[in-house]
């Protein structure tokens, strides 16, 4: 099975071609042939994963050459790792119970086949994202994911909120993308090929230079940034909730903005390969989970709380990969590598369910409100308990799969004071924020009787995929049990396998903090104990910094956003003033000197061309006064021709003065003949006339 | 022989004279016979006085007569074709050679 691995990645693409070339008209075919596909997948990647366990996890890896390049060749290839068939398993459990559930929660949508088809199309990029074995593919299925992000979270783009938000997500995940391309030039520059095998020998043995190193990795990890919406281009992140809840489980929380931790994951070497790079991944990760979680504390819709939370579980991800490449680069053990990709598989599943949980609550009482909902619990009950159970899992609750993960996460973390405190902090913001919406949603009175009156359970085809996850949320964390010999962390690990082992104060400590904060909730908004408004009003300005988001839209729409477009608007000025006034003057100055020319041409030259005719018509005019027509005018300059040849001739012919008399008397005789012909000829012109005349009668 | 060449020259002056002033078509072709006649006389002088021994000029002016015949023939059908065209035979009125 592993050798058709890539079968996991093309049958969903198959699907997509189906739906939009053939199946589009038939909503029910559409539906049923994209899950079957995904199904499919679904098989196929738990059978490559149990073929990867039966192998000890040895690397299969198969390609071939896309194109031969003179520097390096980019291959076309499958890569099935540990890593790689654990992503498989998640991405296609997820992506199932997503299109199962899709089916009820986009019933009588007008497009609801194309939802299925850019589904599938995600998950093909996804899939394809994961089998990747060299950077150059990666990045292909790297933007195609992007992509798909945009057209499904612009799905109900009649909604000018949905349609910026994926304008939004799309430029703002571009500028991590464009630091990711740089990246992966200098990859290739230094290392010569995109294979991870072949970059990674390279890291490791030492020929790149460290400075450069640092720089590519950091370039990558920006890529991550974008994508898993780090601190800091967070922000598009919570608009990206416009999109349908589906989508929002299925791309937003448990796969495509995973595929920046996958990423970081998968060239860990290059981490490892210098300690700063490292650190600064920490460092972005910390920040961006305290600061998604401070906010989660306060907003009020149920969407953006949870995409906050998932903000701040990537960070929790992102730092523990970076402190295991921290500390492997100074030459420490560290759980960081794997806990970081264990709580990338726990937490695609339970983040995965609290979104499907919300759909399932906001298709039952149309709003995204969460101060408006209340009560829930009995009108729902397959959503609210699995729901809670994913609280539960996320908050970190002892033995659900949450725990065990964020555990080794805290472990991680553990060597570094600051790392530490700042983790513990997180996890009881977490478990204090989903409790709050727990209780605000599904306990209590109802706050808005009506909406609550017209509430209802979710159809089976979106329950069932929520019962489907919440065992998952359960047990999925069991593999990396710390008492497991042959557990998670002997399977995907990075360099040497970690062994953990259980410690119990930690363990203590973490399940300390998720109760006090989920207590703190319960105070707070199940007993009323403890009025929330006069917490904030206390912390008004920390509530209002906190509500407002850090003011970090504000800050790039400041910042960013409105200087652009103020040079744009200049630019245009420019444009519109310079550039068409060059460009029209040109065409001003061809049209005045086209004038110029066509005048030149009428007066000058027709005139020279006419003119000429005119001179030699003017000319003729004289020359015909001589052709009267009349024979005896004719011969009567021939004779005169003759007389001044001959004049000629003698006097140049013969200088003596003996033939001169004759000569002489010839000349007479002719010029009296002249004379006379002359004077006739002029003085009969008019008389002519009247001879005709005269003959005629 | 000076006599001889001015009569021919007066004769051949006169014939022109005749030939270019003429507005009758048959005058202008009695002109040209005195002109050919001019001709006559000075081959027969020439003939007499400068190359006696030879009888070139005498058997020239009998030809230049019966050409001078032969060319009445052709003029006189020219005068009659005036004469259908134009319904006369003055000169003036046959100016059709003109632009």
């Amino acid at each position: 099975m592993t050798e058709h691995s890539y079968l996991i990645a093309l049958l969903p693409l198959l699907s997509f071609v189906m739906i939009i070339f053939f199946l589009r008209w038939q909503e029910k075919v559409s539906a049923g042939f994209s899950i079957a596909m995904i199904v499919i997948s679904w098989g196929m990647s738990v059978m490559v994963l149990i073929e990867t366990l039966a192998r000890h996890g040895k690397p299969y890896e198969a390609f071939y050459k896309f194109v031969e390049l003179v520097r390096f060749v980019p291959e076309i290839g499958i890569l099935i790792d540990p890593l790689t068939a654990v992503m498989l398993v998640v991405v296609t459990t997820v992506g199932a119970c997503v299109q199962i559930y899709s089916v009820g929660y986009m019933h009588g949508d007008p497009r609801f086949s194309r939802f299925f088809s850019y589904l599938s199309l995600f998950l093909f990029s996804m899939l394809g994202l994961v089998l990747a074995n060299n950077f150059f593919m990666i990045f292909i299925f790297w933007e195609l994911v992007g992509l798909t992000s945009y057209l499904l979270i612009g799905f109900w783009f009649e909604k000018a909120s949905a349609a910026n938000a994926c304008k939004k997500a799309f430029i703002t995940t571009r500028i991590g993308d464009l630091g990711f391309l740089v990246g992966l030039f200098m990859v290739a520059i230094y290392a010569g090929t995109f294979n991870y095998g072949g970059v990674f020998d390279k890291v490791a043995s030492g020929a790149i230079p460290t400075g450069i190193v640092t720089a590519a990795a950091i370039f990558i990890f920006c890529g991550a940034v974008g994508k898993s919406a780090q601190f800091p281009l967070h922000v598009w992140l919570p608009d990206a909730m416009e999109g349908p809840t589906p989508v929002s489980a299925l791309i937003h929380a448990a796969t495509m903005v995973a595929a920046g931790v996958y990423l970081v994951a998968r060239a860990m070497t290059v981490f490892v390969g210098s300690a700063e790079a490292s650190l600064v991944v920490a460092v972005i990760g910390l920040v961006t989970s305290f600061m998604a979680a401070s906010i989660g504390l306060v907003q009020n819709d149920i969407k953006r709380v949870l995409a906050y939370s998932t903000c701040s579980q990537l960070g929790y991800m992102i730092m523990a990969l970076g402190l295991y490449g921290y500390d492997t680069a100074l030459g420490h053990h560290s759980p960081g590598y794997y806990a970081g990709s264990f709580h990338l598989m726990t937490h695609a599943f339970f983040k995965g369910l609290l979104f499907l949980g919300a759909g399932s609550v906001i298709h039952a009482v149309h709003t995204n409100d969460i101060q408006e909902m209340g009560g829930l619990f009995g009108k729902m009950k397959l959503t609210a308990p699995t729901f809670i159970i994913a609280s539960l899992s996320i908050a970190g609750i002892f033995p659900l799969s949450g725990f065990w993960s964020k555990d080794e996460i805290v472990a991680a973390a553990s060597h570094h004071p600051v790392f530490l405190v700042f983790t513990l902090l997180i996890a009881f913001m977490t478990a204090f924020y989903m409790f709050r919406l727990c209780f605000l949603t599904f306990f209590g009175e109802p706050r808005d009787k009506e909406r609550f009156d017209h509430a209802h359970e979710s159809p089976k085809s979106m329950t069932y995929p929520l019962v489907f996850l919440a065992f998952l949320s359960i047990f999925a964390g069991w593999v990396g049990l710390p008492w497991l010999q042959h557990g998670f962390a002997s399977f995907v690990y990075h360099g040497e396998p970690y062994h953990p082992h259980a410690n119990w104060l930690l363990m203590i400590i973490s399940t300390v903090v998720a109760v006090s904060g989920i207590g703190l909730a319960y105070l707070m908004y199940f007993k009323k104990s403890i009025s929330a408004d006069s917490v904030a009003a206390k912390f008004k300005p920390l509530y209002t910094l906190l509500y407002n988001k850090y003011y970090f839209d504000e800050m790039y729409d400041a910042l960013i956003i409105r200087p652009t477009l103020t040079f744009a608007r200049l630019m245009w000025r420019f444009d519109a003033g310079i550039i068409d006034g060059l460009v029209n003057g040109t065409a001003w100055f061809t049209v005045v000197w086209s004038d110029a020319k066509q005048w030149f041409d009428t007066w000058i030259v027709d005139g020279a061309v006419n003119g000429s005719g005119w001179i030699v018509r003017k000319g003729a005019d004289l020359g015909r006064i001589l052709q009267t027509g009349k024979v005896q005018f004719y011969a009567f300059f021939a004779l005169l021709l003759v007389v001044l040849v001959t004049l000629f001739k003698l006097e140049s012919g013969s200088p003596d003065s003996e033939s001169g008399a004759p000569v002489l008397t010839i000349l007479l005789a002719v010029g009296v003949v002249f004379l006379a012909v002359l004077s006739r000829t002029i003085g009969r012109q008019p008389a002519g006339q009247e001879a005709k005349r005269e003959d005629n009668v | 022989m000076f006599y001889y060449l001015a009569l021919a020259a007066v004769l051949f002056a006169i014939g022109l004279f005749g030939v270019l002033t003429r507005r009758n078509v048959i005058g202008i072709l009695m002109s040209l016979e005195l002109m050919f006649n001019a001709a006559n006389i000075n081959f027969v002088a020439f003939n007499k006085y400068v190359a006696t021994e030879a009888l070139v000029g005498q058997m020239f002016a009998i030809f230049i007569v019966v050409v001078a015949a032969a060319e009445a023939v052709v003029g006189l059908a020219i005068v009659l074709l005036i004469y259908r065209n134009w319904r006369g035979i003055g000169m003036d009125n046959v100016n059709v050679m003109k632009w």
